[in-house]
C-alpha cells in the first residue's frame, strides 16, 4: 500500500549545503515530487549594482560566487567590454590564475562533501586538506578591478601558485584513487541522478554537470576570454550524465586546472603591470559577458547609461538553472538519496538567491 | 611550511571554534553567505549535527548553546532563525557576525538581527579579524558569567 | 539546422514580417527587436529551425520614461553540432511591454525558461501567459512590491506599524 507524505526539507538541515527548502511528495521510499523553495539568501544584489559605483560592482559580484571568482571576473569582463578596455596580458594570465585556483576550490569542495554525503569520509578529508592549501592562497589574492588589478600580487604568491600546482596532481591521485578507482563509490553512484543530454540542455545546463552528458561546452574553449586562448588544455567529458560521470569530470577538470596554472606562470611577462587608471562612467550601452566558472556559465548582463553606476545588472548563474535540474533527476528515487542527488549538481545558493 | 600570513588568513572559523572550546560552549553556526567563514564547518560537516529539529545531543557540553549568526539576515530567513533559536535549549546565547559593512541595506536584507532573536554579542568586519573575535569571546564570557545560565 | 548562408535576421524577417520591429549588433551580438505578441513564435522558430536550444538567460530593464516601460530580454545560444562552426554562437532577443501587458511564456519553447519568468513576476511585476506557476521566487509570500522597478528604492519601502513575526 503506498502513501504519499509532504515532508519540508531545510531551509536550513545540517547536512543541507547552504538555505534551500524542499517541499516533497514521497511515496513510501520513493521521491514523487520535488519542490525547491528559494530566496532564503536573497540580498538584493542587483539592485545593490544599481546603486553603487560601477568599479564597486567587481566586489559586489564577489558575493555570488566568493572563491571561485566566477561572478567577479563575469561583471569585470563585461564593464571591459562596454569601456572597450582589455586588461593587459599579464593582467589576463593572473586572471586565468585566479579562476583556476577558484575552480579546484570549488570542485574539491562539492566533491568532497558529495562523498561525504554518501559515507565516504575519506575522499572529504583529503579534498579539505588539499584545498585548505588554495584556500589561504586565494584569500592573499590581488583585488580585480575593471581593466586589470588594483596591485601585484604579494611577494612569493607566484612561487606559492607554483609549487600548488605541482603538488596538486599527487593529491588528485588520492581523490581518484577513493573515488573513481573504489568498486563500492562506483556501484554507488553509478546511475544515479542521471540527466540525459536533451533535458539538460533544455533545462539550461552548464558547466561538469553539463559535460558529464558527453556534450563538450565549455566558454574557455568555445568563447575565449581572458587568456584562455593560447593556453592548451582539455575538456573533460563524461558519458552517461550520472553522479559518477560529474565527480570524474570535476575531479579531470582539476588536474587540467593544475595543467593550465602552470602554463600561465610560465607565459607570465615579467613587467608588473601598473594598475588601469581609473574611469568615472560607463558609456551607454549593453553587453552579455560570460564566463565559464567551477559549476557552469556565470554571466553578467550589463546596461550602461553614460553615468558612474550601471543602469542594470543581472548575474545569470549556474546554479539558478541547475536548481530546475533537482526534480528532475529526483524523481523515482528514494528519499535516501536526496542529499546525494542535491550534492551532485554542485549548488551554491549564494548565487542562486542573489 | 605555512607562513605568517598564511596563519593569518586561515579560517575565522578556527578561532570560533577554539574561543568557544575555552568557554565549554558548542556554537552552531549558520551562515548568511559563505564567504567569511569559508572552511569552517566544511572542515567538519556534522560537527553541529541536530542543532535543528528533534535534537539529541551526543556530548552534553558544559555550558549551552551559541548561536553564529554570520552575515546579514534576508527577510525571508528571519522566521527560519527564529525557530532555529527557539529550539535550542537553555542556556543559549547569540553571536551576531556583523556584515553591516560590507553589505550595505537593501529591500531584501532589512531585517535588525536583533529583531529576530536577542543577540549577546556583535563582532565586526567581513570575516572578522582575530581580535575583533576574541574581544567578542570575551563579553561573551561576562554575559555567561561564573556558571549562571544567562 | 540553419544555413549560413542567410543571415539570421533575414531568415526572422522573411517568417515574422513587421513582426521583427528591429535588428542590431548590439555588445557585439545580433540584437533583435519583436513585437510582443510574436515573441513564442520567434523563439519556437529560434529553437526549431535556427539550433537555438539553448537559453543563456532571460531578464527583465525598466525603463519607466519609456510609453512602454519593461524591456524583457532573452540571451540564446545555438550550440550547433559538435566540431560545427556555430559553436557558441548567440543572439539576444528583446521585447517590450507596458505596465500590466502580459507577455507569452516560452516554457513551451524552453523550459529552462520557468525559473527566470517567475523571478521577472517577481521582481518587476511582468506576467507571462501560459506560465504554470507565477508566484514569489526569491522574495517572501508577503513581500509587497516589484523591488527590481526603478522606482521601488534600494532599502525597500518605509515600514507599517509593527511588522511582528
Amino acid at each position: 500500500m503506498s502513501e504519499e507524505m509532504e515532508l519540508a526539507f531545510g531551509p536550513r538541515h545540517p547536512a543541507l549545503h547552504g538555505l534551500l527548502r524542499l517541499r516533497l511528495r514521497v511515496d513510501d521510499e520513493r521521491i514523487v515530487e520535488c519542490r525547491p523553495v528559494i530566496g532564503h539568501l536573497h540580498r538584493g544584489l542587483e539592485k545593490l549594482f544599481e546603486s553603487q559605483l560601477f568599479a564597486a560592482g567587481v566586489a559586489a559580484a564577489g558575493h555570488l560566487d566568493y572563491l571561485g571568482s566566477a561572478g567577479a571576473l563575469a561583471y569585470a569582463g563585461a564593464v571591459e567590454r562596454l569601456l572597450r578596455i582589455a586588461p593587459p596580458p599579464r593582467a589576463r594570465l593572473l586572471r586565468v590564475l585566479l579562476a583556476e585556483l577558484g575552480r579546484v576550490s570549488s570542485h574539491l569542495h562539492a566533491v568532497g562533501s558529495h562523498a561525504s554525503d554518501l559515507g565516504f569520509a575519506a575522499p572529504l578529508a583529503a579534498a579539505l586538506r588539499e584545498r585548505e592549501r588554495i584556500v589561504r592562497l586565494l584569500r592573499r589574492a590581488p583585488e580585480l578591478v575593471p581593466g586589470g588589478f588594483a596591485a601585484e600580487p604579494p611577494a612569493g604568491w607566484l612561487e606559492r601558485c607554483r609549487e600548488l600546482a605541482e603538488a596538486l596532481p599527487r593529491g588528485l591521485e588520492e581523490i581518484d584513487g577513493l573515488l573513481t578507482g573504489n568498486r563500492l563509490w562506483k556501484k554507488r553512484t553509478a546511475g544515479l541522478g542521471v540527466l540525459a543530454p536533451e533535458l539538460a540542455v533544455d533545462l539550461g545546463v552548464t558547466g561538469p554537470a553539463l559535460r558529464a552528458c558527453g556534450l563538450p561546452r565549455d566558454l574557455r574553449r568555445d568563447l575565449p576570454y581572458e587568456a584562455y586562448g593560447e593556453l592548451d588544455f582539455e575538456v573533460a567529458v563524461g558519458e552517461n550524465g550520472d553522479a559518477y560521470d560529474r565527480c570524474r569530470v570535476r575531479i579531470e577538470e582539476m588536474r587540467q586546472s593544475a595543467r593550465i596554472v602552470l602554463q600561465a606562470l610560465d607565459r607570465l611577462p615579467e613587467e608588473p603591470a601598473p594598475p588601469p587608471p581609473a574611469r568615472s562612467s560607463l558609456p551607454g550601452g549593453e553587453v552579455y559577458h560570460g564566463v565559464e566558472g567551477p559549476r557552469g556559465e556565470t554571466g553578467v548582463y550589463l546596461v550602461g547609461d553614460g553615468t558612474s553606476r550601471p543602469y542594470r545588472c543581472h548575474a545569470r548563474t549556474p546554479s539558478f538553472a541547475h536548481l530546475q535540474a533537482l526534480p528532475e533527476i529526483c524523481r523515482g528515487e528514494p528519499v535516501a538519496d536526496l542529499l546525494a542527488l542535491i550534492g551532485t549538481l554542485d549548488i551554491a545558493l549564494e548565487e542562486v538567491d542573489r | 611550511m605555512v607562513d605568517a600570513s598564511e596563519r593569518e588568513a586561515a579560517g575565522v572559523w578556527d578561532g570560533i571554534w577554539e574561543q568557544a572550546r575555552r568557554l565549554g560552549l558548542r556554537p552552531t553556526l549558520l551562515e548568511l553567505g559563505s564567504c567569511a567563514l569559508d572552511g569552517g564547518p566544511a572542515r567538519d560537516p556534522r560537527h553541529d549535527l541536530a542543532r535543528f529539529g528533534p535534537e539529541v545531543f551526543r556530548v552534553a557540553p558544559r555550558r549551552g548553546d551559541l548561536l553564529i549568526v554570520a552575515g546579514p539576515v534576508p527577510e525571508k530567513m528571519a522566521p527560519f532563525l527564529r525557530r532555529l533559536w527557539d529550539e535550542l535549549p537553555e542556556p543559549k546565547w547569540a553571536m551576531a557576525l556583523d556584515a553591516g559593512a560590507v553589505l550595505p541595506r537593501t529591500y531584501a536584507i532589512r531585517r535588525e538581527i536583533g529583531d529576530v532573536l536577542p543577540v549577546a554579542v556583535r563582532v565586526p568586519g567581513w570575516p572578522p579579524s582575530p581580535d575583533e573575535l576574541y574581544r567578542g569571546f570575551q563579553e561573551l564570557e561576562t554575559k555567561i558569567g561564573p556558571g549562571a545560565p544567562g | 539546422m540553419s544555413e549560413p548562408e542567410v543571415p539570421l535576421d533575414e531568415a526572422l524577417r522573411a517568417d515574422f514580417g513587421e513582426a521583427i520591429e528591429s535588428s542590431r549588433v548590439s555588445g557585439g551580438i545580433l540584437t533583435v527587436r519583436a513585437r510582443r505578441d510574436a515573441i513564442a513564435g520567434i523563439c519556437a522558430a529560434l529553437k526549431e529551425r535556427h539550433g537555438f536550444t539553448f537559453l543563456v538567460d532571460l531578464c527583465a530593464v525598466d525603463f519607466p520614461g519609456r510609453e512602454r516601460r519593461f524591456e524583457v530580454v532573452y540571451h540564446l545560444c545555438a550550440p550547433g553540432a559538435p566540431g560545427a562552426p556555430a559553436m557558441g554562437l548567440r543572439v539576444r532577443l528583446k521585447a517590450t511591454v507596458g505596465e500590466g501587458t502580459p507577455l507569452p511564456s516560452v516554457t513551451g519553447v524552453w523550459r529552462a525558461a520557468r525559473a527566470p519568468e517567475r523571478e521577472v513576476w517577481d521582481l518587476f511585476g511582468i506576467s507571462f501567459e501560459g506560465h504554470p506557476d507565477l508566484s514569489r521566487l526569491l522574495l517572501p509570500d508577503g513581500f509587497e512590491g516589484h523591488p527590481l522597478r526603478r522606482d521601488f528604492p534600494l532599502e525597500g519601502l518605509p515600514d507599517e506599524e509593527g511588522t511582528g513575526d
